[in-house]
């Protein structure tokens, strides 16, 4: 089965080595996904796998046959930004901006897990409602480092977004 | 990373077969796997995907416990509403271990088979009896913060890294491994991780062609649970020292202490002398104390770690207060 990259259709590598996210960047164009350690620990190569947000440098792309995959160039465009993204310029969220997508992704997902009711290592509760903190969203957004250290208006920049979207919701 | 095959395991019996070869590993959500191919650490020639087994469900158990399939993703074992009301001390471990976007694609038994994050052993150019037998141990005199002090060897002292599996110790949770010819055999997690002695390659007791098919809680038991994990910064870090706790009080005497410790050894520790000496007894600061003494009784630094000794002590005895109820 191909794989689905927001919303097109691709065939997968023959090469079973090639990860998921240099599939996406250098066989098939999709540059907007960065590549910072390589090794799962920087989260910028975040994306988003039928609703979940995984590490694209540690799946290989041979194993994502039949997947939906959404990269940043799915979240939104120049002319058509997620709300999520334009709050990141709103408030200023990055400074060189290489981490930017992965952050933006991974947020992406994590607006999600709050609407589900996960809880995160900072959760008071298991099992009650999830009041999102800053405190929260620097748990669930450790996978995502920022080299220039711009994570004070990240964190103003998701919070704003999140908040919005639960108000709306209720 | 070395060229390999990969195949596509077409039912258990299928995966068996072929990794009863050596040069023959599975794959599943691959989290610390492709990052050991990258390294080269792992260079296996065939690689078998198996996720197409159908292992990825939860089910209750007759007796009231809980079968996590294999393929289970650590998310959504932590999600699970029966795991976070019954079993809420997994549920903390897991959602304390890693990050989001690894819990999304690590699984159950790839948890339980993650390798150590020794430096030596990641590091191709670095000696390390468990990654190259017989080149030596770099760690015994080299940077050995993470490391063991419990159950070392000459040969190797690495730790277990995983946080998942130390609450599954103190649960008294079972492996249900699959094997040749349709076998199957239950292991219990206490016993499923090996401690190094003179065959540090070996991090636990599955033979070439075995799968973890499944881990099995038993019934929940009344009591508190706490999972508490000390580490180097709040968020993303491997444990120093955890602990994990089952404690059942009734008034004001001890009845149940299921402990298992994370951070300390090559295998989630677990002393059955411990809970030996705790039930009966009413908890004190004194009791706790003699608990460390049991627990760190042949224990062992080697330079950088000597600071576990006493973190571990120092985190067993807040566990114990805590869950007790006994001020420290």
């Amino acid at each position: 089965m191909p794989i689905t990259i927001n919303d097109q259709s691709h065939e997968l590598p023959d090469d079973p080595r090639v990860s998921l996210l240099d599939f996406l960047g250098t066989h098939i164009g999709l540059t907007g996904t960065k590549k910072g350690c390589d090794h799962g620990q920087c989260g910028a190569c975040t994306v988003i796998v039928n609703g979940m947000r995984i590490n694209s440098c540690l799946s290989l792309a041979a194993l994502h046959d039949g997947d939906h995959v959404t990269t940043i160039e799915g979240i939104g465009t120049p002319t058509d930004p997620s709300a999520l993204q334009l709050s990141f310029v709103e408030h200023d969220g990055f400074q060189c901006g290489y981490c930017t997508p992965g952050q933006i992704c991974s947020a992406t997902a994590m607006a999600d897990e709050f609407a589900n009711g996960w809880p995160s290592d900072a959760s008071d509760s298991l099992t009650g409602d999830i009041a999102i903190t800053p405190e929260e969203v620097r748990e669930r957004m450790s996978g995502n480092l920022c080299r220039c250290g711009a994570y004070a208006n990240i964190i103003d920049a998701i919070m704003d977004t999140v908040t919005a979207e639960k108000e709306a919701q209720s | 990373m070395k060229p390999f095959d990969l195949q596509r395991a077409d039912g258990l019996a299928h995966a068996g077969q072929l990794c009863a070869d050596k040069h023959t590993a599975p794959i599943a959500g691959g989290t610390n796997f492709v990052d050991l191919l990258k390294l080269e650490v792992e260079t296996p020639s065939t690689v078998v995907n198996i996720n197409p087994l159908p292992l990825g469900g939860i089910e209750e158990t007759a007796d009231g416990g809980l079968s996590i399939g294999a393929l289970v993703s650590n998310t959504a074992t932590a999600v699970d509403m029966r795991v976070r009301e019954n079993w809420p001390v997994l549920a903390r471990a897991i959602l304390a271990g890693a990050t989001q976007q690894l819990r999304n694609k690590a699984t159950t038994g790839g948890n339980l088979c993650q390798r150590t994050r020794c430096y030596y052993f990641t590091n191709i150019d670095q000696p390390c009896n468990k990654r190259e037998p017989g080149s030596g141990c770099g760690a015994i005199k080299g940077v050995a913060r993470l490391h063991a002090v419990l159950g070392t060897s000459d040969h190797c002292i690495a730790t277990y890294p995983g946080d998942m599996a130390v609450v599954l110790a103190a649960l008294d949770a079972q492996v249900e491994i699959a094997g040749p010819k349709d076998s199957t055999r239950t292991v219990p997690v206490r016993d499923f991780h090996r401690l190094p002695g003179d065959q540090p390659w070996k991090d636990n007791v599955l033979e070439d062609g075995e799968i973890i098919t499944a881990v099995t809680l038993p019934a929940p038991v009344a009591g508190r649970q706490v999972y508490r994990k000390v580490r180097e910064r709040s968020s993303y870090a491997f444990a120093l020292v955890s602990v994990a706790a089952v404690i059942d009080m009734d008034g004001d005497s001890i009845t149940r202490a299921d402990l298992a410790f994370g951070g300390l050894a090559h295998k989630p520790w677990h002393d059955p002398r411990i809970a030996d000496l705790l039930v009966g007894q009413s908890p004190s600061e004194a009791l706790f104390d003699k608990a460390a003494d049991l627990l760190l009784e042949e224990a062992q630094g080697y330079g950088e770690n000597d600071f576990k000794i006493p973190l571990a002590r120092r985190t067993l005895k807040a566990v114990l207060a805590e869950a007790t109820g006994v001020k420290p």
